[in-house]
């Protein structure tokens, strides 16, 4: 595990070396005013009936069973946005931007594909094709192209491996917290059960993580600020806090990148998601918690920054036999930002009465049309362009209006 | 058994993991591919890497001058990483995953580890010279070459063992050092329950009296050298053979001879056995790998296709526990990229295996009880998440899985891979996997 040194250390180090050390200022003269874009993938599919609930949907209720959230007021109900749709309670961490217009939520939003292969869809979310045919860049990438002035570089992974989204032939710069961390839970679970019937590493799993269970606790009782530090570099929902607080120092650079890409898994709820609290609830407060996190450390630049994440489906509108949801079509993205005209939800609602194969949401706004509009308004870039090279052949997909302040 | 199981065995068993396409190529005939790997070239590059000697002399050199202690310092991590980058790139993208894992069993056998430090620099070299050679050749070579390298004599001390009644020994009041008396008896050849003495190991630290390293004054510093004049006079009398007075020719006898004596066939068979069979080899497979080390005079060759004979090796598949270091290996291996040496170490550190720092001269444990313990079974599963988020590239985990296993993989491993959240928890879940955490 990091501890706070190797974090700092990181910070002050290697990685803004990286990162930074080379980039001129001049190198962003053509950028409109120094603006800052960061894109959360949030990958496993999140929920996001679940993220912003219809409590005035009155298909919501019925459908969803036990996992409905409840209404703003009860113990642990909703907290409200409109008369109609409430944030899941452990997104909290967020809330206040809505309060202050710096929120937005696209609802019921699809990327253009019709799959529920996890990896396949992926694929596709973030190479901005609609066939898994050739895949080579993302499309981040591709629209850095026109922003990338010399060989300085623009664009920041941040956390491990750069993702396909941010690959391609323009160079990125990376961050990523030293040494090896801890496993996400969800991972974790899943090397349980394959240990299952294993008598020599199932047993010695389960003990292994009654241990470091303890510890944890310990450490965490023990050491001032020892409980926020925990998890920094790792898997699980408490890791991503740490990567945005980097994320946004870096960006916050006068001369640092202005364009990253960031993950959070942990959302493919299958099994016991819970409606408050459960996996999927710690999850929320995770990445709640990190977009403040992110929010605050981008400190004025803020002011000049766009957050938006997205995942490649949403999940079934029913509860599955395992108190969990499965695969299925439209979610949901978070557009987030001191640039951002929030306070409000965005785009039309489908409904639930008629539903997608009579089991999911049904798309009511492309994702790529949010992300022209992101990109053509905040960034800069020609629409043709966007519609030519960044999401070929979209033509027909219109920027979504009026997302960011004029 | 799955079509290729034999196959998945084959290419696990003795060699580290099937690269992307190698299966296909291993299923028409496992034991024919095993056997042809061993009549490859190896495909490892010393390029660039400093000879054995050089690098003791730089040691010397820096033990004599405080000035030089911090370039040696740079040079020793230095070399280090290019050492273990050569031997990662040989096993993980090579050709002839046979010849590594022989030249890494081997290695372990004859362990030089710098975790003495004045031997850090050279425990590389000394794997490419003075085993690398050999492990297709004969025992008796290999354990020549080992014994004379100035890496196992500086490690075990002998390089500053003095006859007490030499010419030298007696100038100086210097005595006997038994330490790689001991080990070659004990882990080199007879085994510890190999029947031999206290007054053995001591007259085998006299007969290697003299085996020492050339100093800094000498004309090749560094490098192997009799001295007479440290040597121990007169007759020595090892496991009842005497070795008359005489000078280098006695260590050379008392090679041959443990080389030769049926208690080092059957410690080596037994070392064998269980590195290819099982922890606790079946004893009649020991006896038959045991006899043909006899019979053919420790050709080593011989003694790996014996193993290969044994109908136990094929009977059960995935009965060994991977080592951290051929589960990093094998986890490169099966998706075809090598991870830079810096990385590559810190994660063999922390799984308790960092390369060429074995804890003691009995080499790392070849027993799963060694591996497998709470504490390091979490982060051997947290290695495999870290693993798969850090490549660079991504490679869809069906097909990895395709590629490594064929259809060899229980059902509920290979649904839980396809059915993962994403490709790089997919290929973390296989590698998780009790199949993969084994061979």
């Amino acid at each position: 595990m990091a501890t706070r040194r190797d974090v700092l250390k990181l910070l002050g180090g290697a990685a803004c070396a990286c990162a930074t050390a080379s980039l001129p200022s001049a190198a962003f003269a053509d950028i409109p005013s120094s603006r800052r874009l960061v894109v959360v993938l949030q990958r496993g599919a999140m929920d996001g009936l679940a993220a912003v609930a219809p409590l005035g949907d009155p298909d919501y209720a019925p459908l969803r069973g036990n996992l409905a959230l409840k209404p703003p007021g009860e113990a642990n109900g909703g907290l409200a946005l409109t008369k109609d749709f409430a944030l899941h309670p452990s997104l909290a961490a967020i809330q206040p931007y809505y309060g202050k217009g710096e929120l937005l939520v696209v609802h019921a939003t699809g990327n253009g594909y019709q799959t529920r292969s996890h990896f396949d869809a992926q694929d596709m979310m973030e190479s901005g094709l609609s066939a898994k045919r050739g895949i080579t860049d993302g499309w981040l990438n591709r629209a850095l192209a026109p922003l990338q002035k010399g060989k300085d570089r623009l664009g920041l992974a941040v956390g491990g491996a750069t993702p396909l989204i941010l690959r391609g032939a323009v160079p990125v710069a990376s961050y990523e917290p030293a040494g090896f961390h801890k496993a996400a839970p969800g991972f974790v679970d899943a090397v349980a059960q394959l240990y299952a019937g294993d008598k020599l590493l199932g047993p010695a799993l389960q003990e292994g993580l009654k241990a470091q269970s303890f510890s944890d606790g310990v450490l965490a009782a023990s050491m001032p600020g020892g409980d926020a530090m925990k998890g920094a570099g790792g898997f699980g929902p408490k890791a991503f806090k740490p990567l945005c607080e980097a994320a946004g120092k870096l960006l916050a650079a006068e001369d640092g990148p202005r364009i990253a890409a960031m993950d959070m898994g942990g959302w493919d709820t299958h099994v016991a998601q819970g409606a408050e609290p459960g996996r999927l609830a710690a999850n929320f407060e995770g990445f709640a918690q990190g977009l403040d996190a992110l929010a605050q450390s981008l400190g004025e630049a803020w002011r000049d920054t766009v957050v938006v994440s997205m995942t490649e489906f949403g999940r079934t509108v029913r509860v599955n036999g395992t108190n969990g949801t499965d695969h299925g079509t439209a979610s949901l993205m978070f557009v987030l930002g001191g640039a951002v005209k929030g306070g409000r939800i965005a785009g039309d609602w489908p409904g639930l009465r008629e539903l997608q194969e009579n089991r999911d949401l049904r798309v009511a706004t492309d994702s790529r049309g949010v992300m022209k509009a992101i990109l053509r308004d905040h960034l800069g870039l020609d629409g043709q362009y966007l519609a030519s090279r960044v999401f070929p052949d979209t033509g027909a997909i219109k920027p979504m209006g009026g997302l960011l302040r004029a | 058994m799955p079509a290729p199981m034999a196959a998945v065995i084959a290419a696990t068993r003795f060699g580290f993991a099937p690269k992307p396409g190698e299966l296909a190529t291993i299923a028409g005939d496992p034991r024919g591919w095993v056997a042809a790997q061993l009549n490859r070239r190896s495909d490892f590059s010393p390029t660039g890497l400093s000879p054995g000697p050089e690098m003791v002399a730089a040691m010397l050199a820096a033990r004599r001058d405080k000035e030089e202690r911090p370039e040696l310092k740079e040079r020793l991590k230095a070399t280090y990483l290019a050492e273990l980058d050569a031997r990662m790139r040989a096993a993980i993208l090579g050709d002839a995953p046979v010849l590594e894992r022989l030249t890494q069993f081997w290695s372990n056998h004859f362990t030089v580890s710098g975790m003495r430090p004045f031997v850090r620099g050279v425990t590389g070299a000394f794997e490419r010279e003075a085993i690398r050679p050999h492990v297709t050749g004969r025992f008796l070579e290999m354990l020549m070459a080992v014994t004379a390298h100035p890496g196992m004599l500086l490690y075990l001390d002998n390089a500053q063992s003095f006859g007490p009644d030499s010419i030298a020994g007696r100038r100086q009041s210097k005595g006997l050092n038994e330490n790689l008396g001991r080990e070659l008896l004990e882990l080199h050849t007879l085994g510890v329950d190999g029947g031999y003495t206290q007054a053995d190991v001591e007259a085998l630290a006299r007969i290697l009296t003299g085996w020492t390293v050339a100093p800094l004054r000498d004309w090749r510093p560094g490098t192997f050298r009799f001295f007479q004049q440290i040597h121990e006079p007169g007759d020595k009398v090892l496991l009842g053979r005497t070795y008359h007075n005489g000078g280098i020719d006695e260590g050379e006898a008392a090679l041959r001879d443990l080389a030769a004596h049926p208690a080092t066939a059957r410690h080596i068979a037994t070392q064998f056995a269980r590195h290819f069979i099982a922890d606790t080899p079946p004893a009649d497979s020991v006896e038959r790998i045991a006899r043909v080390f006899r019979d053919t005079g420790g050709d080593l060759k011989q003694v790996t296709l014996a193993v290969l004979r044994e109908e136990a090796v094929w009977r059960e598949p995935f009965a060994k526990v991977r080592t951290p270091t051929e589960l990093l290996i094998s986890a490169y291996r099966v998706v075809g990229t090598k991870p830079e040496p810096g990385l590559a170490f810190m994660a063999l550190k922390k799984l308790d295996q960092p390369p060429f720092l074995a804890p003691s001269p009995a080499g790392w444990p070849d027993v799963a009880s060694a591996w497998v313990s709470p504490e390091s079974v979490v982060r051997r599963t947290e290695w495999c998440q870290t693993f798969a988020e850090r490549l660079a590239d991504v490679p869809d985990p069906v097909d990895v899985m395709a590629s490594a296993y064929g259809e060899a993989l229980p059902e509920e491993v290979q649904r839980a891979v396809r059915h993962a959240p994403d490709k790089r928890a997919g290929l973390a879940l296989l590698i998780a996997s009790p199949q993969f955490q084994r061979r």
